[in-house]
């Protein structure tokens, strides 16, 4: 085996730059297995499936320019719905007070008994008619859709509980986890029961921030149209391939028919590429920075080692010449090099480890990010002890090239 | 002041010696600072005190009005008052200000026939608001109180709605058609956006990409059944009402109240009286609890509903995580570069050069490195700042920009912190025996 204790005894002699090196590393691997694992977190947030037919979808947020009573909200609501389906690039279109992503919005506390103070569960609510599912393209895997005869209008903070309700598996599931959850019922901010009548595969919930984590994926659809006076979104799906072509005829149309309405310019007309990008934006930009952060910072780690390795290279000409001399070849030099740093690496990874364990600690208090799973800082480790092997085998190798004669050369 | 400029010769010297090793100092100093500065300049808007000189006399006050089971972590009232409890403070009037808002979303009818109509968010508020926020004005004045016990129809409108609607000119006396009814406009303000926008954190506004455009008058509003655009938080209680008037009476919170008072007696003392409010409210039946009551000021309420973004605080211990570990690597290659030079050094020191001149020198050629690493740093935030917009939301990534103060902190930060980092090189340097060096050669 190589030689090791000549290795201890020459690093002893270099005691600040070993430190400093170890130390480098140590901090690294400690900063960049935390940044790999928030990058890990935040791109499966971002890929979380919403489970309506994006290409085809778009939303647009309607305010009345006027105030109208509930009755004549809903006759406009109507003839809106009309003017909408009308159009010939329009598959189909849904009155709604959200749509998945949007974030903030209507969420309700479940019970399982009408006297219950605590909740069970927390739901997204979708207010929405029979064209529901069909607009959001939702896949029903259980019960019925709603009829017509079963939506009902809604005005500004009327109490209104329907006796039925559409809800996501994964709702169903976390009521009735023995999966027989429809026809059951439960209860939900009021005393009347709500039966469930149908259960569809995924629908993402309104909101995408951190408090509703915990409910995630906890959605139900009750057969309501808000009739309000502030306005109402309508979602529309567009025929494939045509999602421009609707997304350019709807406000045109709709202006035609009544021109008291605004379309705020940050959701006025947003289509789900818009949406996700919205919804996404913090996700998207903190991978982007942890991302940036990881490669300079190995780039930086693999330049000091360079850096410094090349000054010890250079300082110990002489005595490499001698061990030349004395019958070392190329190869034993080469390999001097490369295992002191592979032990300084080791000794850099070691407290590097519990560095990044203690960084994991502190993040988890204060920004609710999960335990560090091991396999992010085995990877760290492997990354670091290679980066340094790779960024040591430059030097070494000029090194390894220094000629016997060195050795009768003054310093 | 001589053997300063040689001290500078002599660096400069040493650093073109080792390109390099100086460029990958000086990229490593770059990169760190850049990275701090540009997390900072965004860190330092979303947690900086939106009215300084001011801020410890503005409070706002919570008053528990549903109970300790609807009670938020921690046994929190409500992060705002309910109708009937803002009003019986109002009347009360036991602050020498006080001023209550709520967010309103008004459709503005321009004035040409075939116009649409414009979505404009403001407040309906009272005429205190104006004075005690410090708004600026372009024309006019906030209206009078008296124009709020009339429930007068007043409008006051900013800069920006000024402009789409009149062009910009004097619109003081004009009318506005919000909602398809008349006000009368009494001020124009300047543009006014403080950031946190500490009054309305309730509503999710503290970062809102644009200024409140209208303000209307508090009492007329609630006569005319406006709705509030913002939250309305019930957490739990029975939010649905018959009519509008019932609704009012519900204990849903949605009004935040603010006062001001002037020192720590005036505070005491209002503290004590919503105290014995919600105390008299307990003996009349309504609250079945003891009272639990709130009054915090600018920056403890900005710090208790934790306004600053988790992202934001996240980036810039990791990008200071990210500079400390650049300087390691500068004390690193310092001392490499350094010790290389201990055969110069000791020819020094032979020379007649005091350990203190061998201080000096590094020192200096330590901070030539910063200075030329903060320059570097300069132009990286300066580009990084660009894509500020691809790392935060577009609200909050708009609030950062470059000034004065960031670059000169972005210059001294790296000067000071490459010096710091040269004390150790540095003193190894000086330790350098001249006898020694002379006689190994």
């Amino acid at each position: 085996m190589m030689q090791i204790k000549p290795i201890l005894s020459a690093l002893r002699r270099h005691k600040a730059g070993t430190v400093l090196i170890a130390l480098q590393i140590a901090l690294t691997l400690a900063i960049v297995c935390n940044a790999l694992y928030i990058i890990h977190e935040r791109l499966a947030h971002i890929a979380e499936p919403t489970g309506v037919d994006e290409p085809n979808l778009f939303a647009m947020a309607n305010l009345w320019g006027e105030q109208y009573t509930k009755q004549q909200a809903a006759a406009k609501i109507e003839q809106d719905l009309i003017t909408l389906r009308q159009l010939p690039s329009v598959a189909d279109a849904t009155p709604t007070n959200g749509y998945p992503l949007r974030g903030g919005g209507w969420d309700n506390f479940i019970t399982m008994k009408p006297d219950q103070v605590d909740k069970t569960t927390d739901a997204a609510v979708y207010a929405g008619d029979e064209h529901f599912l069909r607009t959001f393209g939702l896949k029903l895997i259980a019960g019925r859709d709603f009829n017509a005869d079963e939506v009902r209008d809604m005005g500004l903070r009327e109490a209104v509980t329907p006796p039925v309700t559409i809800v996501s598996k994964t709702l169903a599931d976390r009521l009735y986890p023995k999966g027989d959850a429809l026809g059951k019922s439960f209860y939900s901010m009021s005393s009347t029961p709500i039966t469930i009548i149908g259960i569809v595969d995924t629908l993402h919930r309104q909101d995408v921030s951190t408090w509703s984590a915990p409910y995630k994926g906890q959605s139900l659809i009750w057969p309501l149209r808000l009739a309000q006076p502030m306005g109402v979104f309508y979602v529309v799906r567009a025929k494939p391939g045509q999602l421009a072509d609707a997304m350019r005829e709807a406000p045109k149309a709709l202006y035609a028919e009544n021109r008291m309405r605004m379309f705020p310019a940050k959701d006025g007309l947003v289509d789900y590429r818009q949406i996700r990008q919205e919804a996404f934006e913090r996700d998207r930009g903190m991978a982007i920075l942890m991302g940036v952060i990881c490669v300079v910072l190995l780039a930086i780690t693999a330049a000091g080692i360079i850096g410094l390795t090349s000054f010890w290279v250079g300082q110990r000409r002489r005595q490499i010449g001698v061990r030349r001399a004395l019958g070392a070849t190329h190869r034993d030099i080469l390999h001097y090099f490369l295992t002191e740093n592979l032990l300084i690496s080791v000794g850099g990874v070691a407290i590097g480890t519990v560095l990044a364990f203690a960084l994991n600690l502190w993040l988890k208090q204060n920004f609710a990010l999960e335990s560090l799973p091991l396999i992010y800082v085995l990877s760290g480790m492997v990354i670091l002890i290679l980066l340094g092997q790779g960024a040591v085998f430059a030097p070494a190798l000029r090194a390894s090239r220094v000629p016997p004669i060195e050795a009768t050369r003054p310093a | 002041m001589s053997m300063l400029a040689y001290y500078f010769g002599l660096g400069w010297r040493s650093l073109r010696r080792n390109p390099v090793l100086t460029a990958l100092m000086v990229m490593a100093i770059a990169f760190g600072v850049a990275a701090s500065m540009i997390t900072w300049s965004v860190f330092r808007v979303v947690s900086g005190n939106p009215i300084p000189w001011k801020s410890s006399q503005l409070y706002n006050v919570q008053i528990d009005n549903r109970g300790p089971q609807y009670d938020n972590a921690g046994h929190e009232p409500p992060e705002a008052l309910n109708y009937t409890d803002a009003m019986a403070l109002l009347q009360a009037h036991k602050a020498p200000h006080q001023t209550l808002l709520y967010d309103v979303a008004l459709s503005v009818m321009p004035e040409g026939a075939h116009d649409l109509p414009i979505n404009a968010l403001g407040y309906a508020t009272n005429a205190d608001f104006f004075t005690m926020f410090d708004v600026p004005f372009e024309y006019g004045a906030p209206w009078a109180t008296s124009d709020d016990d009339a429930h007068a129809a007043v409008a006051i409108i900013s800069d920006d709605l000024n402009q789409k609607l009149f062009g910009g000119a004097n619109s003081v006396g004009r009318n506005v058609t919000l909602d398809m009814r008349t006000y009368r406009i009494v001020g124009v303000t300047a543009h006014w956006d403080p950031k946190p926008r500490y009054y309305d954190v309730f509503n999710g506004m503290t970062f809102a990409d644009r200024p409140p455009q209208l303000y209307v008058g508090f009492n007329r509003a609630i006569d005319l059944h406006i709705a509030t655009s913002g939250r309305n938080n019930c957490g739990g209680a029975p939010f649905h009402a018959d009519s509008p008037e019932q609704w009012l009476h519900r204990e849903c919170a949605w009004i935040p109240f603010w006062v001001e008072l002037p020192n720590e007696a005036m505070k005491k003392s209002y503290e004590s009286f919503i105290t014995a409010y919600s105390a008299e409210q307990q003996r009349a039946g309504r609250f079945q609890w003891a009272p639990n009551v709130r009054l915090r000021n600018v920056t403890e309420w900005l710090d208790f509903e934790k306004v600053v973004p988790p992202e934001s605080r996240i980036s810039l211990f990791v990008s200071v995580g990210f500079f400390v570990i650049c300087l390691v690597n500068t004390i690193g290659l310092l001392l490499a570069k350094f010790m290389r030079r201990s055969a110069e050094i000791g020819v020094r020191r032979a020379l007649g050069a005091t350990r203190r001149e061998v201080y000096a020198q590094f020192l200096i050629e330590a901070g030539a490195v910063g200075l030329v690493g903060g320059v570097l740093g300069l132009v990286i935030t300066i580009i990084g700042m660009q894509g500020v917009g691809l790392l935060f939301d577009q609200d909050i990534a708009q609030l950062a920009h470059v000034d004065l103060s960031l670059l000169l902190t972005t210059l001294t930060v790296s000067i000071l912190a490459t010096v710091v980092a040269s004390f150790y090189p540095t003193w190894r340097a000086a330790q350098v025996q001249p006898a020694w060096q002379l006689k190994s050669n």
